[in-house]
């Protein structure tokens, strides 16, 4: 039932959609980053489709992904090497209410250029959720109305979730003045008066 | 100052009531700290007000931001059980299914898991769900005033912490659920006990609705109070029993049957406005409902075994473990490489105490997997709770923010 | 002779006042919350040890009890509830997540509430079981009647240092 959104989708922007699969009974559609607004508006208003619901934003970072090539050993995957290719693939999840069937949008960002559209005026949800996106990888997305870090605190350099990122790098706020152990290799820094209004 | 003083004590003729002198005002910014005594983790919301109505609020999640994604990342599959444990913490086993489910789609397992393992998941995760629901009103009428409630809600939750800790050996982080199966079967006679202990929590239910449900306080409360229409519960996103609420008829175990929800019968209830009432009502409606569940469960429930056969899947059992080179051997490559999950994504969501609890894995064929990210519903509903709060008093607050269930570490992973 | 005798009982005594009733103030986070609801509950008292009633209000509080993860983000907000409270106060890391940051080695939870500000008790779990808090308690009662807690030793020091401050000022 589902891939006929896909195909009803691949007869509408025949250019934009790069591929469609359908693994694991989920349906997913690789987007061209300029048209994404215009598809995701299409796929809210037009009656056959009828996507109210969002369901999760987030990103995957391509740096080490393996995959099977085509002799179907497990490599990594080419992330860099050609201007095309991106290292972060935004994902959107969209479901209906009305018709329950589900969708999910894919759109490749390179490195240098972390831009996407933000779907956020068209599904509220996505506000949020974006934010975290942006928070967690360093998407920026245009058109969104408030983009800030909403999980970390703004004083954090970097982008936490990306593979580059050792797990265990803190960036203290505050550490006690007598503490005896110095935490892994980062400096301790004693709070100054006034320093840090919460 | 004279001039304030004539204003507030008192006029001297009649005719100075007519002229209404304004007195200045200003909107204030107030901050609702991070640590405050609803008991529902830590968020920071930072209000502006007009008096003591509401006019902007900027709620600041964040605080309870544990890393979900980062740790399972280099975690095999089976160590992400306890960190699944900790995401939604009053209904922890909803969480274990929901990721279990999601790797065994990837794996392509999920029609081989045993009959009987399927049953003892949802038996369990409708116990899970009660307690998600007891600990929800209770801590909210407990803000309101209503300290009984609470007493004889943590009472029944009580009972029920000691029953799960008979089947996965701890009171509120189980870990119990493995990928494949679970990790051990239901103790002797633990059914009889459970619903020994069900029949005394209909007792309570009842109880506790004689209280609250016709108590001017309480109606006054939460009545009208965060009123969300339907059509707005849809585009941001609702899910669960304060959707259902709204009037939003979506209940995945309902919509996208999973595990073996089509051979029991339950009814899904709705609300009309949406406000803090509404969202309670559905909640003790949904408690009733999970009982209807678990008896259907009881009576259905096959013998066999509770984890499947595949060697690549589960640990062998301890005797093969103990007295076997193979056993042992395999025992150790599971522990240490984990499950091999061949390469792919998928998404899986279940019902959640709180509403679509969904895993969202990207695997590449190593015993880690290469993303797992959760979809918490907490995040998406406090995201609405900003909206839902303007023009109510602060006051108001409470029982708005207590009948969403944000749970902090379904809300900031 | 006399005179010490008479402050070292009327410190035992007001010792013992102290430690038979703690207000607490649970800083809660995360899932060690669920086990302080229970704890408070009816099945496992914190009402027989005069613990009963929690004070939302650092100022009035003298048992601040760290309950769950502290992150990064939130260790400016327990300095300052810290520094609110009014000597003397205790502090107990409820759970191995406030004690040493738990399974949690990541770039966000800090690893142990102690980071940040000084401990007296330490109740390992993941969540403890309302027992072993209970018996927390009692070790954290018996601290308190020796007068061992760190903000009671804390002003021993400082009294004692003004004491020679002022023997030092006198002589000369």
């Amino acid at each position: 039932m589902a891939q006929k959104i896909l195909d009803a989708l691949t007869k509408k922007f025949a250019a934009a959609i790069e591929q469609t699969t359908s693994d694991h009974g989920d349906e997913v559609a690789y987007v061209a980053r300029e048209q994404l607004h215009e598809i995701a508006t299409w796929l809210k208003t037009d009656p056959e489709m009828a996507f109210d619901s969002p369901v999760f934003v987030t990103a995957i970072d391509l740096l080490d992904l393996r995959r099977p090539d085509e002799h179907g050993r497990v490599v990594e995957i080419d992330v860099g090497v050609h201007p095309n290719l991106g290292r972060f693939e935004v994902c959107f999840q969209l479901r209906s209410q009305t018709h329950k069937h589900r969708i999910r949008l894919k759109v490749r960002v390179t490195e240098a250029d972390p831009r996407c559209a933000s779907l956020a005026s068209l599904w509220p949800a996505f506000d949020w959720q974006e934010r975290e996106t942006f928070d967690m990888y360093g998407i920026r997305f245009d058109g969104h109305p408030d983009l800030r870090r909403i999980y970390l605190y703004e004083e954090f350099v970097g982008y936490p979730l990306r593979r580059d990122y050792p797990k265990e790098k803190r960036q203290p706020l505050v550490r006690r003045d007598d503490l005896l152990i110095a935490p892994d290799s980062l400096t301790i820094k004693t709070e100054r008066e006034g320093d840090r209004d919460v | 100052m004279s001039e304030l003083k004539q204003l507030v004590l008192g006029r001297k003729d009649v005719q100075d009531l007519d002229q209404e002198q304004a007195l200045p005002n200003e909107l204030m910014t107030v901050n609702m700290g991070p640590s405050h005594p609803a008991m529902h983790g830590t968020v920071r919301i930072v209000l502006t007000v007009d008096g003591e109505r509401i006019v902007a609020s900027d709620v600041h999640p964040g605080y309870l931001h544990r890393c979900f994604e980062k740790e399972s990342e280099s975690a095999t599959y089976t160590q992400i059980f306890p960190y699944t444990d900790r995401l939604n913490y009053v209904s922890p086993m909803n969480n274990n299914v929901g990721y279990a489910m999601a790797v065994e789609k990837l794996l392509g397992i999920t029609k081989e898991i045993p009959r009987r393992a399927e049953y003892v998941r949802v038996i369990v995760s409708e116990v899970s769900r009660i307690t998600d629901h007891l600990t929800c009103v209770g801590a909210s009428a407990m803000e309101l005033g209503a300290f009984t409630p609470f007493l004889y809600f943590l009472k029944c939750r009580e009972w029920l912490y000691i029953l799960l800790e008979e089947v996965s050996g701890a009171r509120l982080t189980h870990s119990y659920v493995r990928v494949g199966g679970v990790s051990k079967d239901l103790p002797e006679g633990w059914l009889d006990r459970l619903f020994a202990r069900l029949d005394e929590i209909k007792v309570v239910i009842v109880e506790v609705e004689d209280m609250l449900n016709n108590n001017k306080i309480f109606r006054d409360r939460m009545a009208d109070i965060g009123k969300f229409s339907k059509e707005d519960a849809i585009a941001y996103g609702l899910t669960g029993p304060i959707a259902r609420a709204c009037g939003v008829d979506y209940d995945v175990r309902k919509d996208y049957p999973y595990s073996i929800y089509p051979e029991v019968e339950f009814d899904v209830p709705l609300g009309t406005t949406g406000d803090c009432f509404d969202r309670y009502l559905v909640r003790i409606e949904e408690i009733k409902q999970s009982i209807r569940i678990l008896h259907q469960c009881a009576k259905q429930l096959p013998d066999g075994p509770v984890i499947i056969d595949d060697p690549r899947v589960a640990l062998p059992d301890k005797r093969g473990t103990y007295n076997t080179i193979e056993s042992m051997i395999r025992h150790f490559k599971h522990i240490v490489d984990g499950i091999k999950v061949p390469c792919g994504e998928g998404y899986t969501f279940v019902e959640g105490g709180n509403g679509e609890l969904g895993f969202f894995i990207v695997a590449d064929a190593t015993g880690r997997p290469y993303k797992c990210y959760c979809r918490s519903p907490s995040f998406v509903h406090l995201a609405s709770a900003g909206k839902t709060m303007h023009g109510h008093l602060i006051a108001d607050i409470v029982p708005i923010f207590g009948m969403i269930n944000m749970i902090g570490g379904e809300c900031d992973k | 002779m006399g005179l010490e005798l008479v402050t070292t009982k009327l410190e035992d005594a007001a010792n013992w006042g102290r430690k038979f009733s703690l207000f607490t103030y649970p800083f809660v986070t995360a899932c060690c919350g669920m086990e302080f609801m229970s704890v408070a509950a009816p099945k496992y008292d914190l009402a027989r040890f005069g613990a009963e009633f929690p004070r939302f209000s650092p100022r009035q509080a003298d048992l601040l009890m760290i309950v769950g993860t502290i992150t990064e983000k939130q260790g400016p907000a327990l300095k300052r509830v810290y520094d609110q409270m009014a000597e003397p106060k205790w502090v107990i890391a409820f759970g191995v997540c406030a004690s040493t940051g738990g399974f949690y080695q990541n770039y966000h939870a800090m690893p142990g509430a102690d980071q940040v500000i000084p401990v007296d008790v330490y109740i390992p779990g993941c969540p403890p079981r309302p027992e072993q808090v209970l018996d927390a308690l009692i070790l954290l009662q018996k601290r308190i009647q020796d007068g061992r807690g760190h903000s009671q030793l804390r002003h021993k020091r400082e009294q004692a240092a003004l004491a020679r401050e002022r023997v030092a000022s006198g002589e000369d």
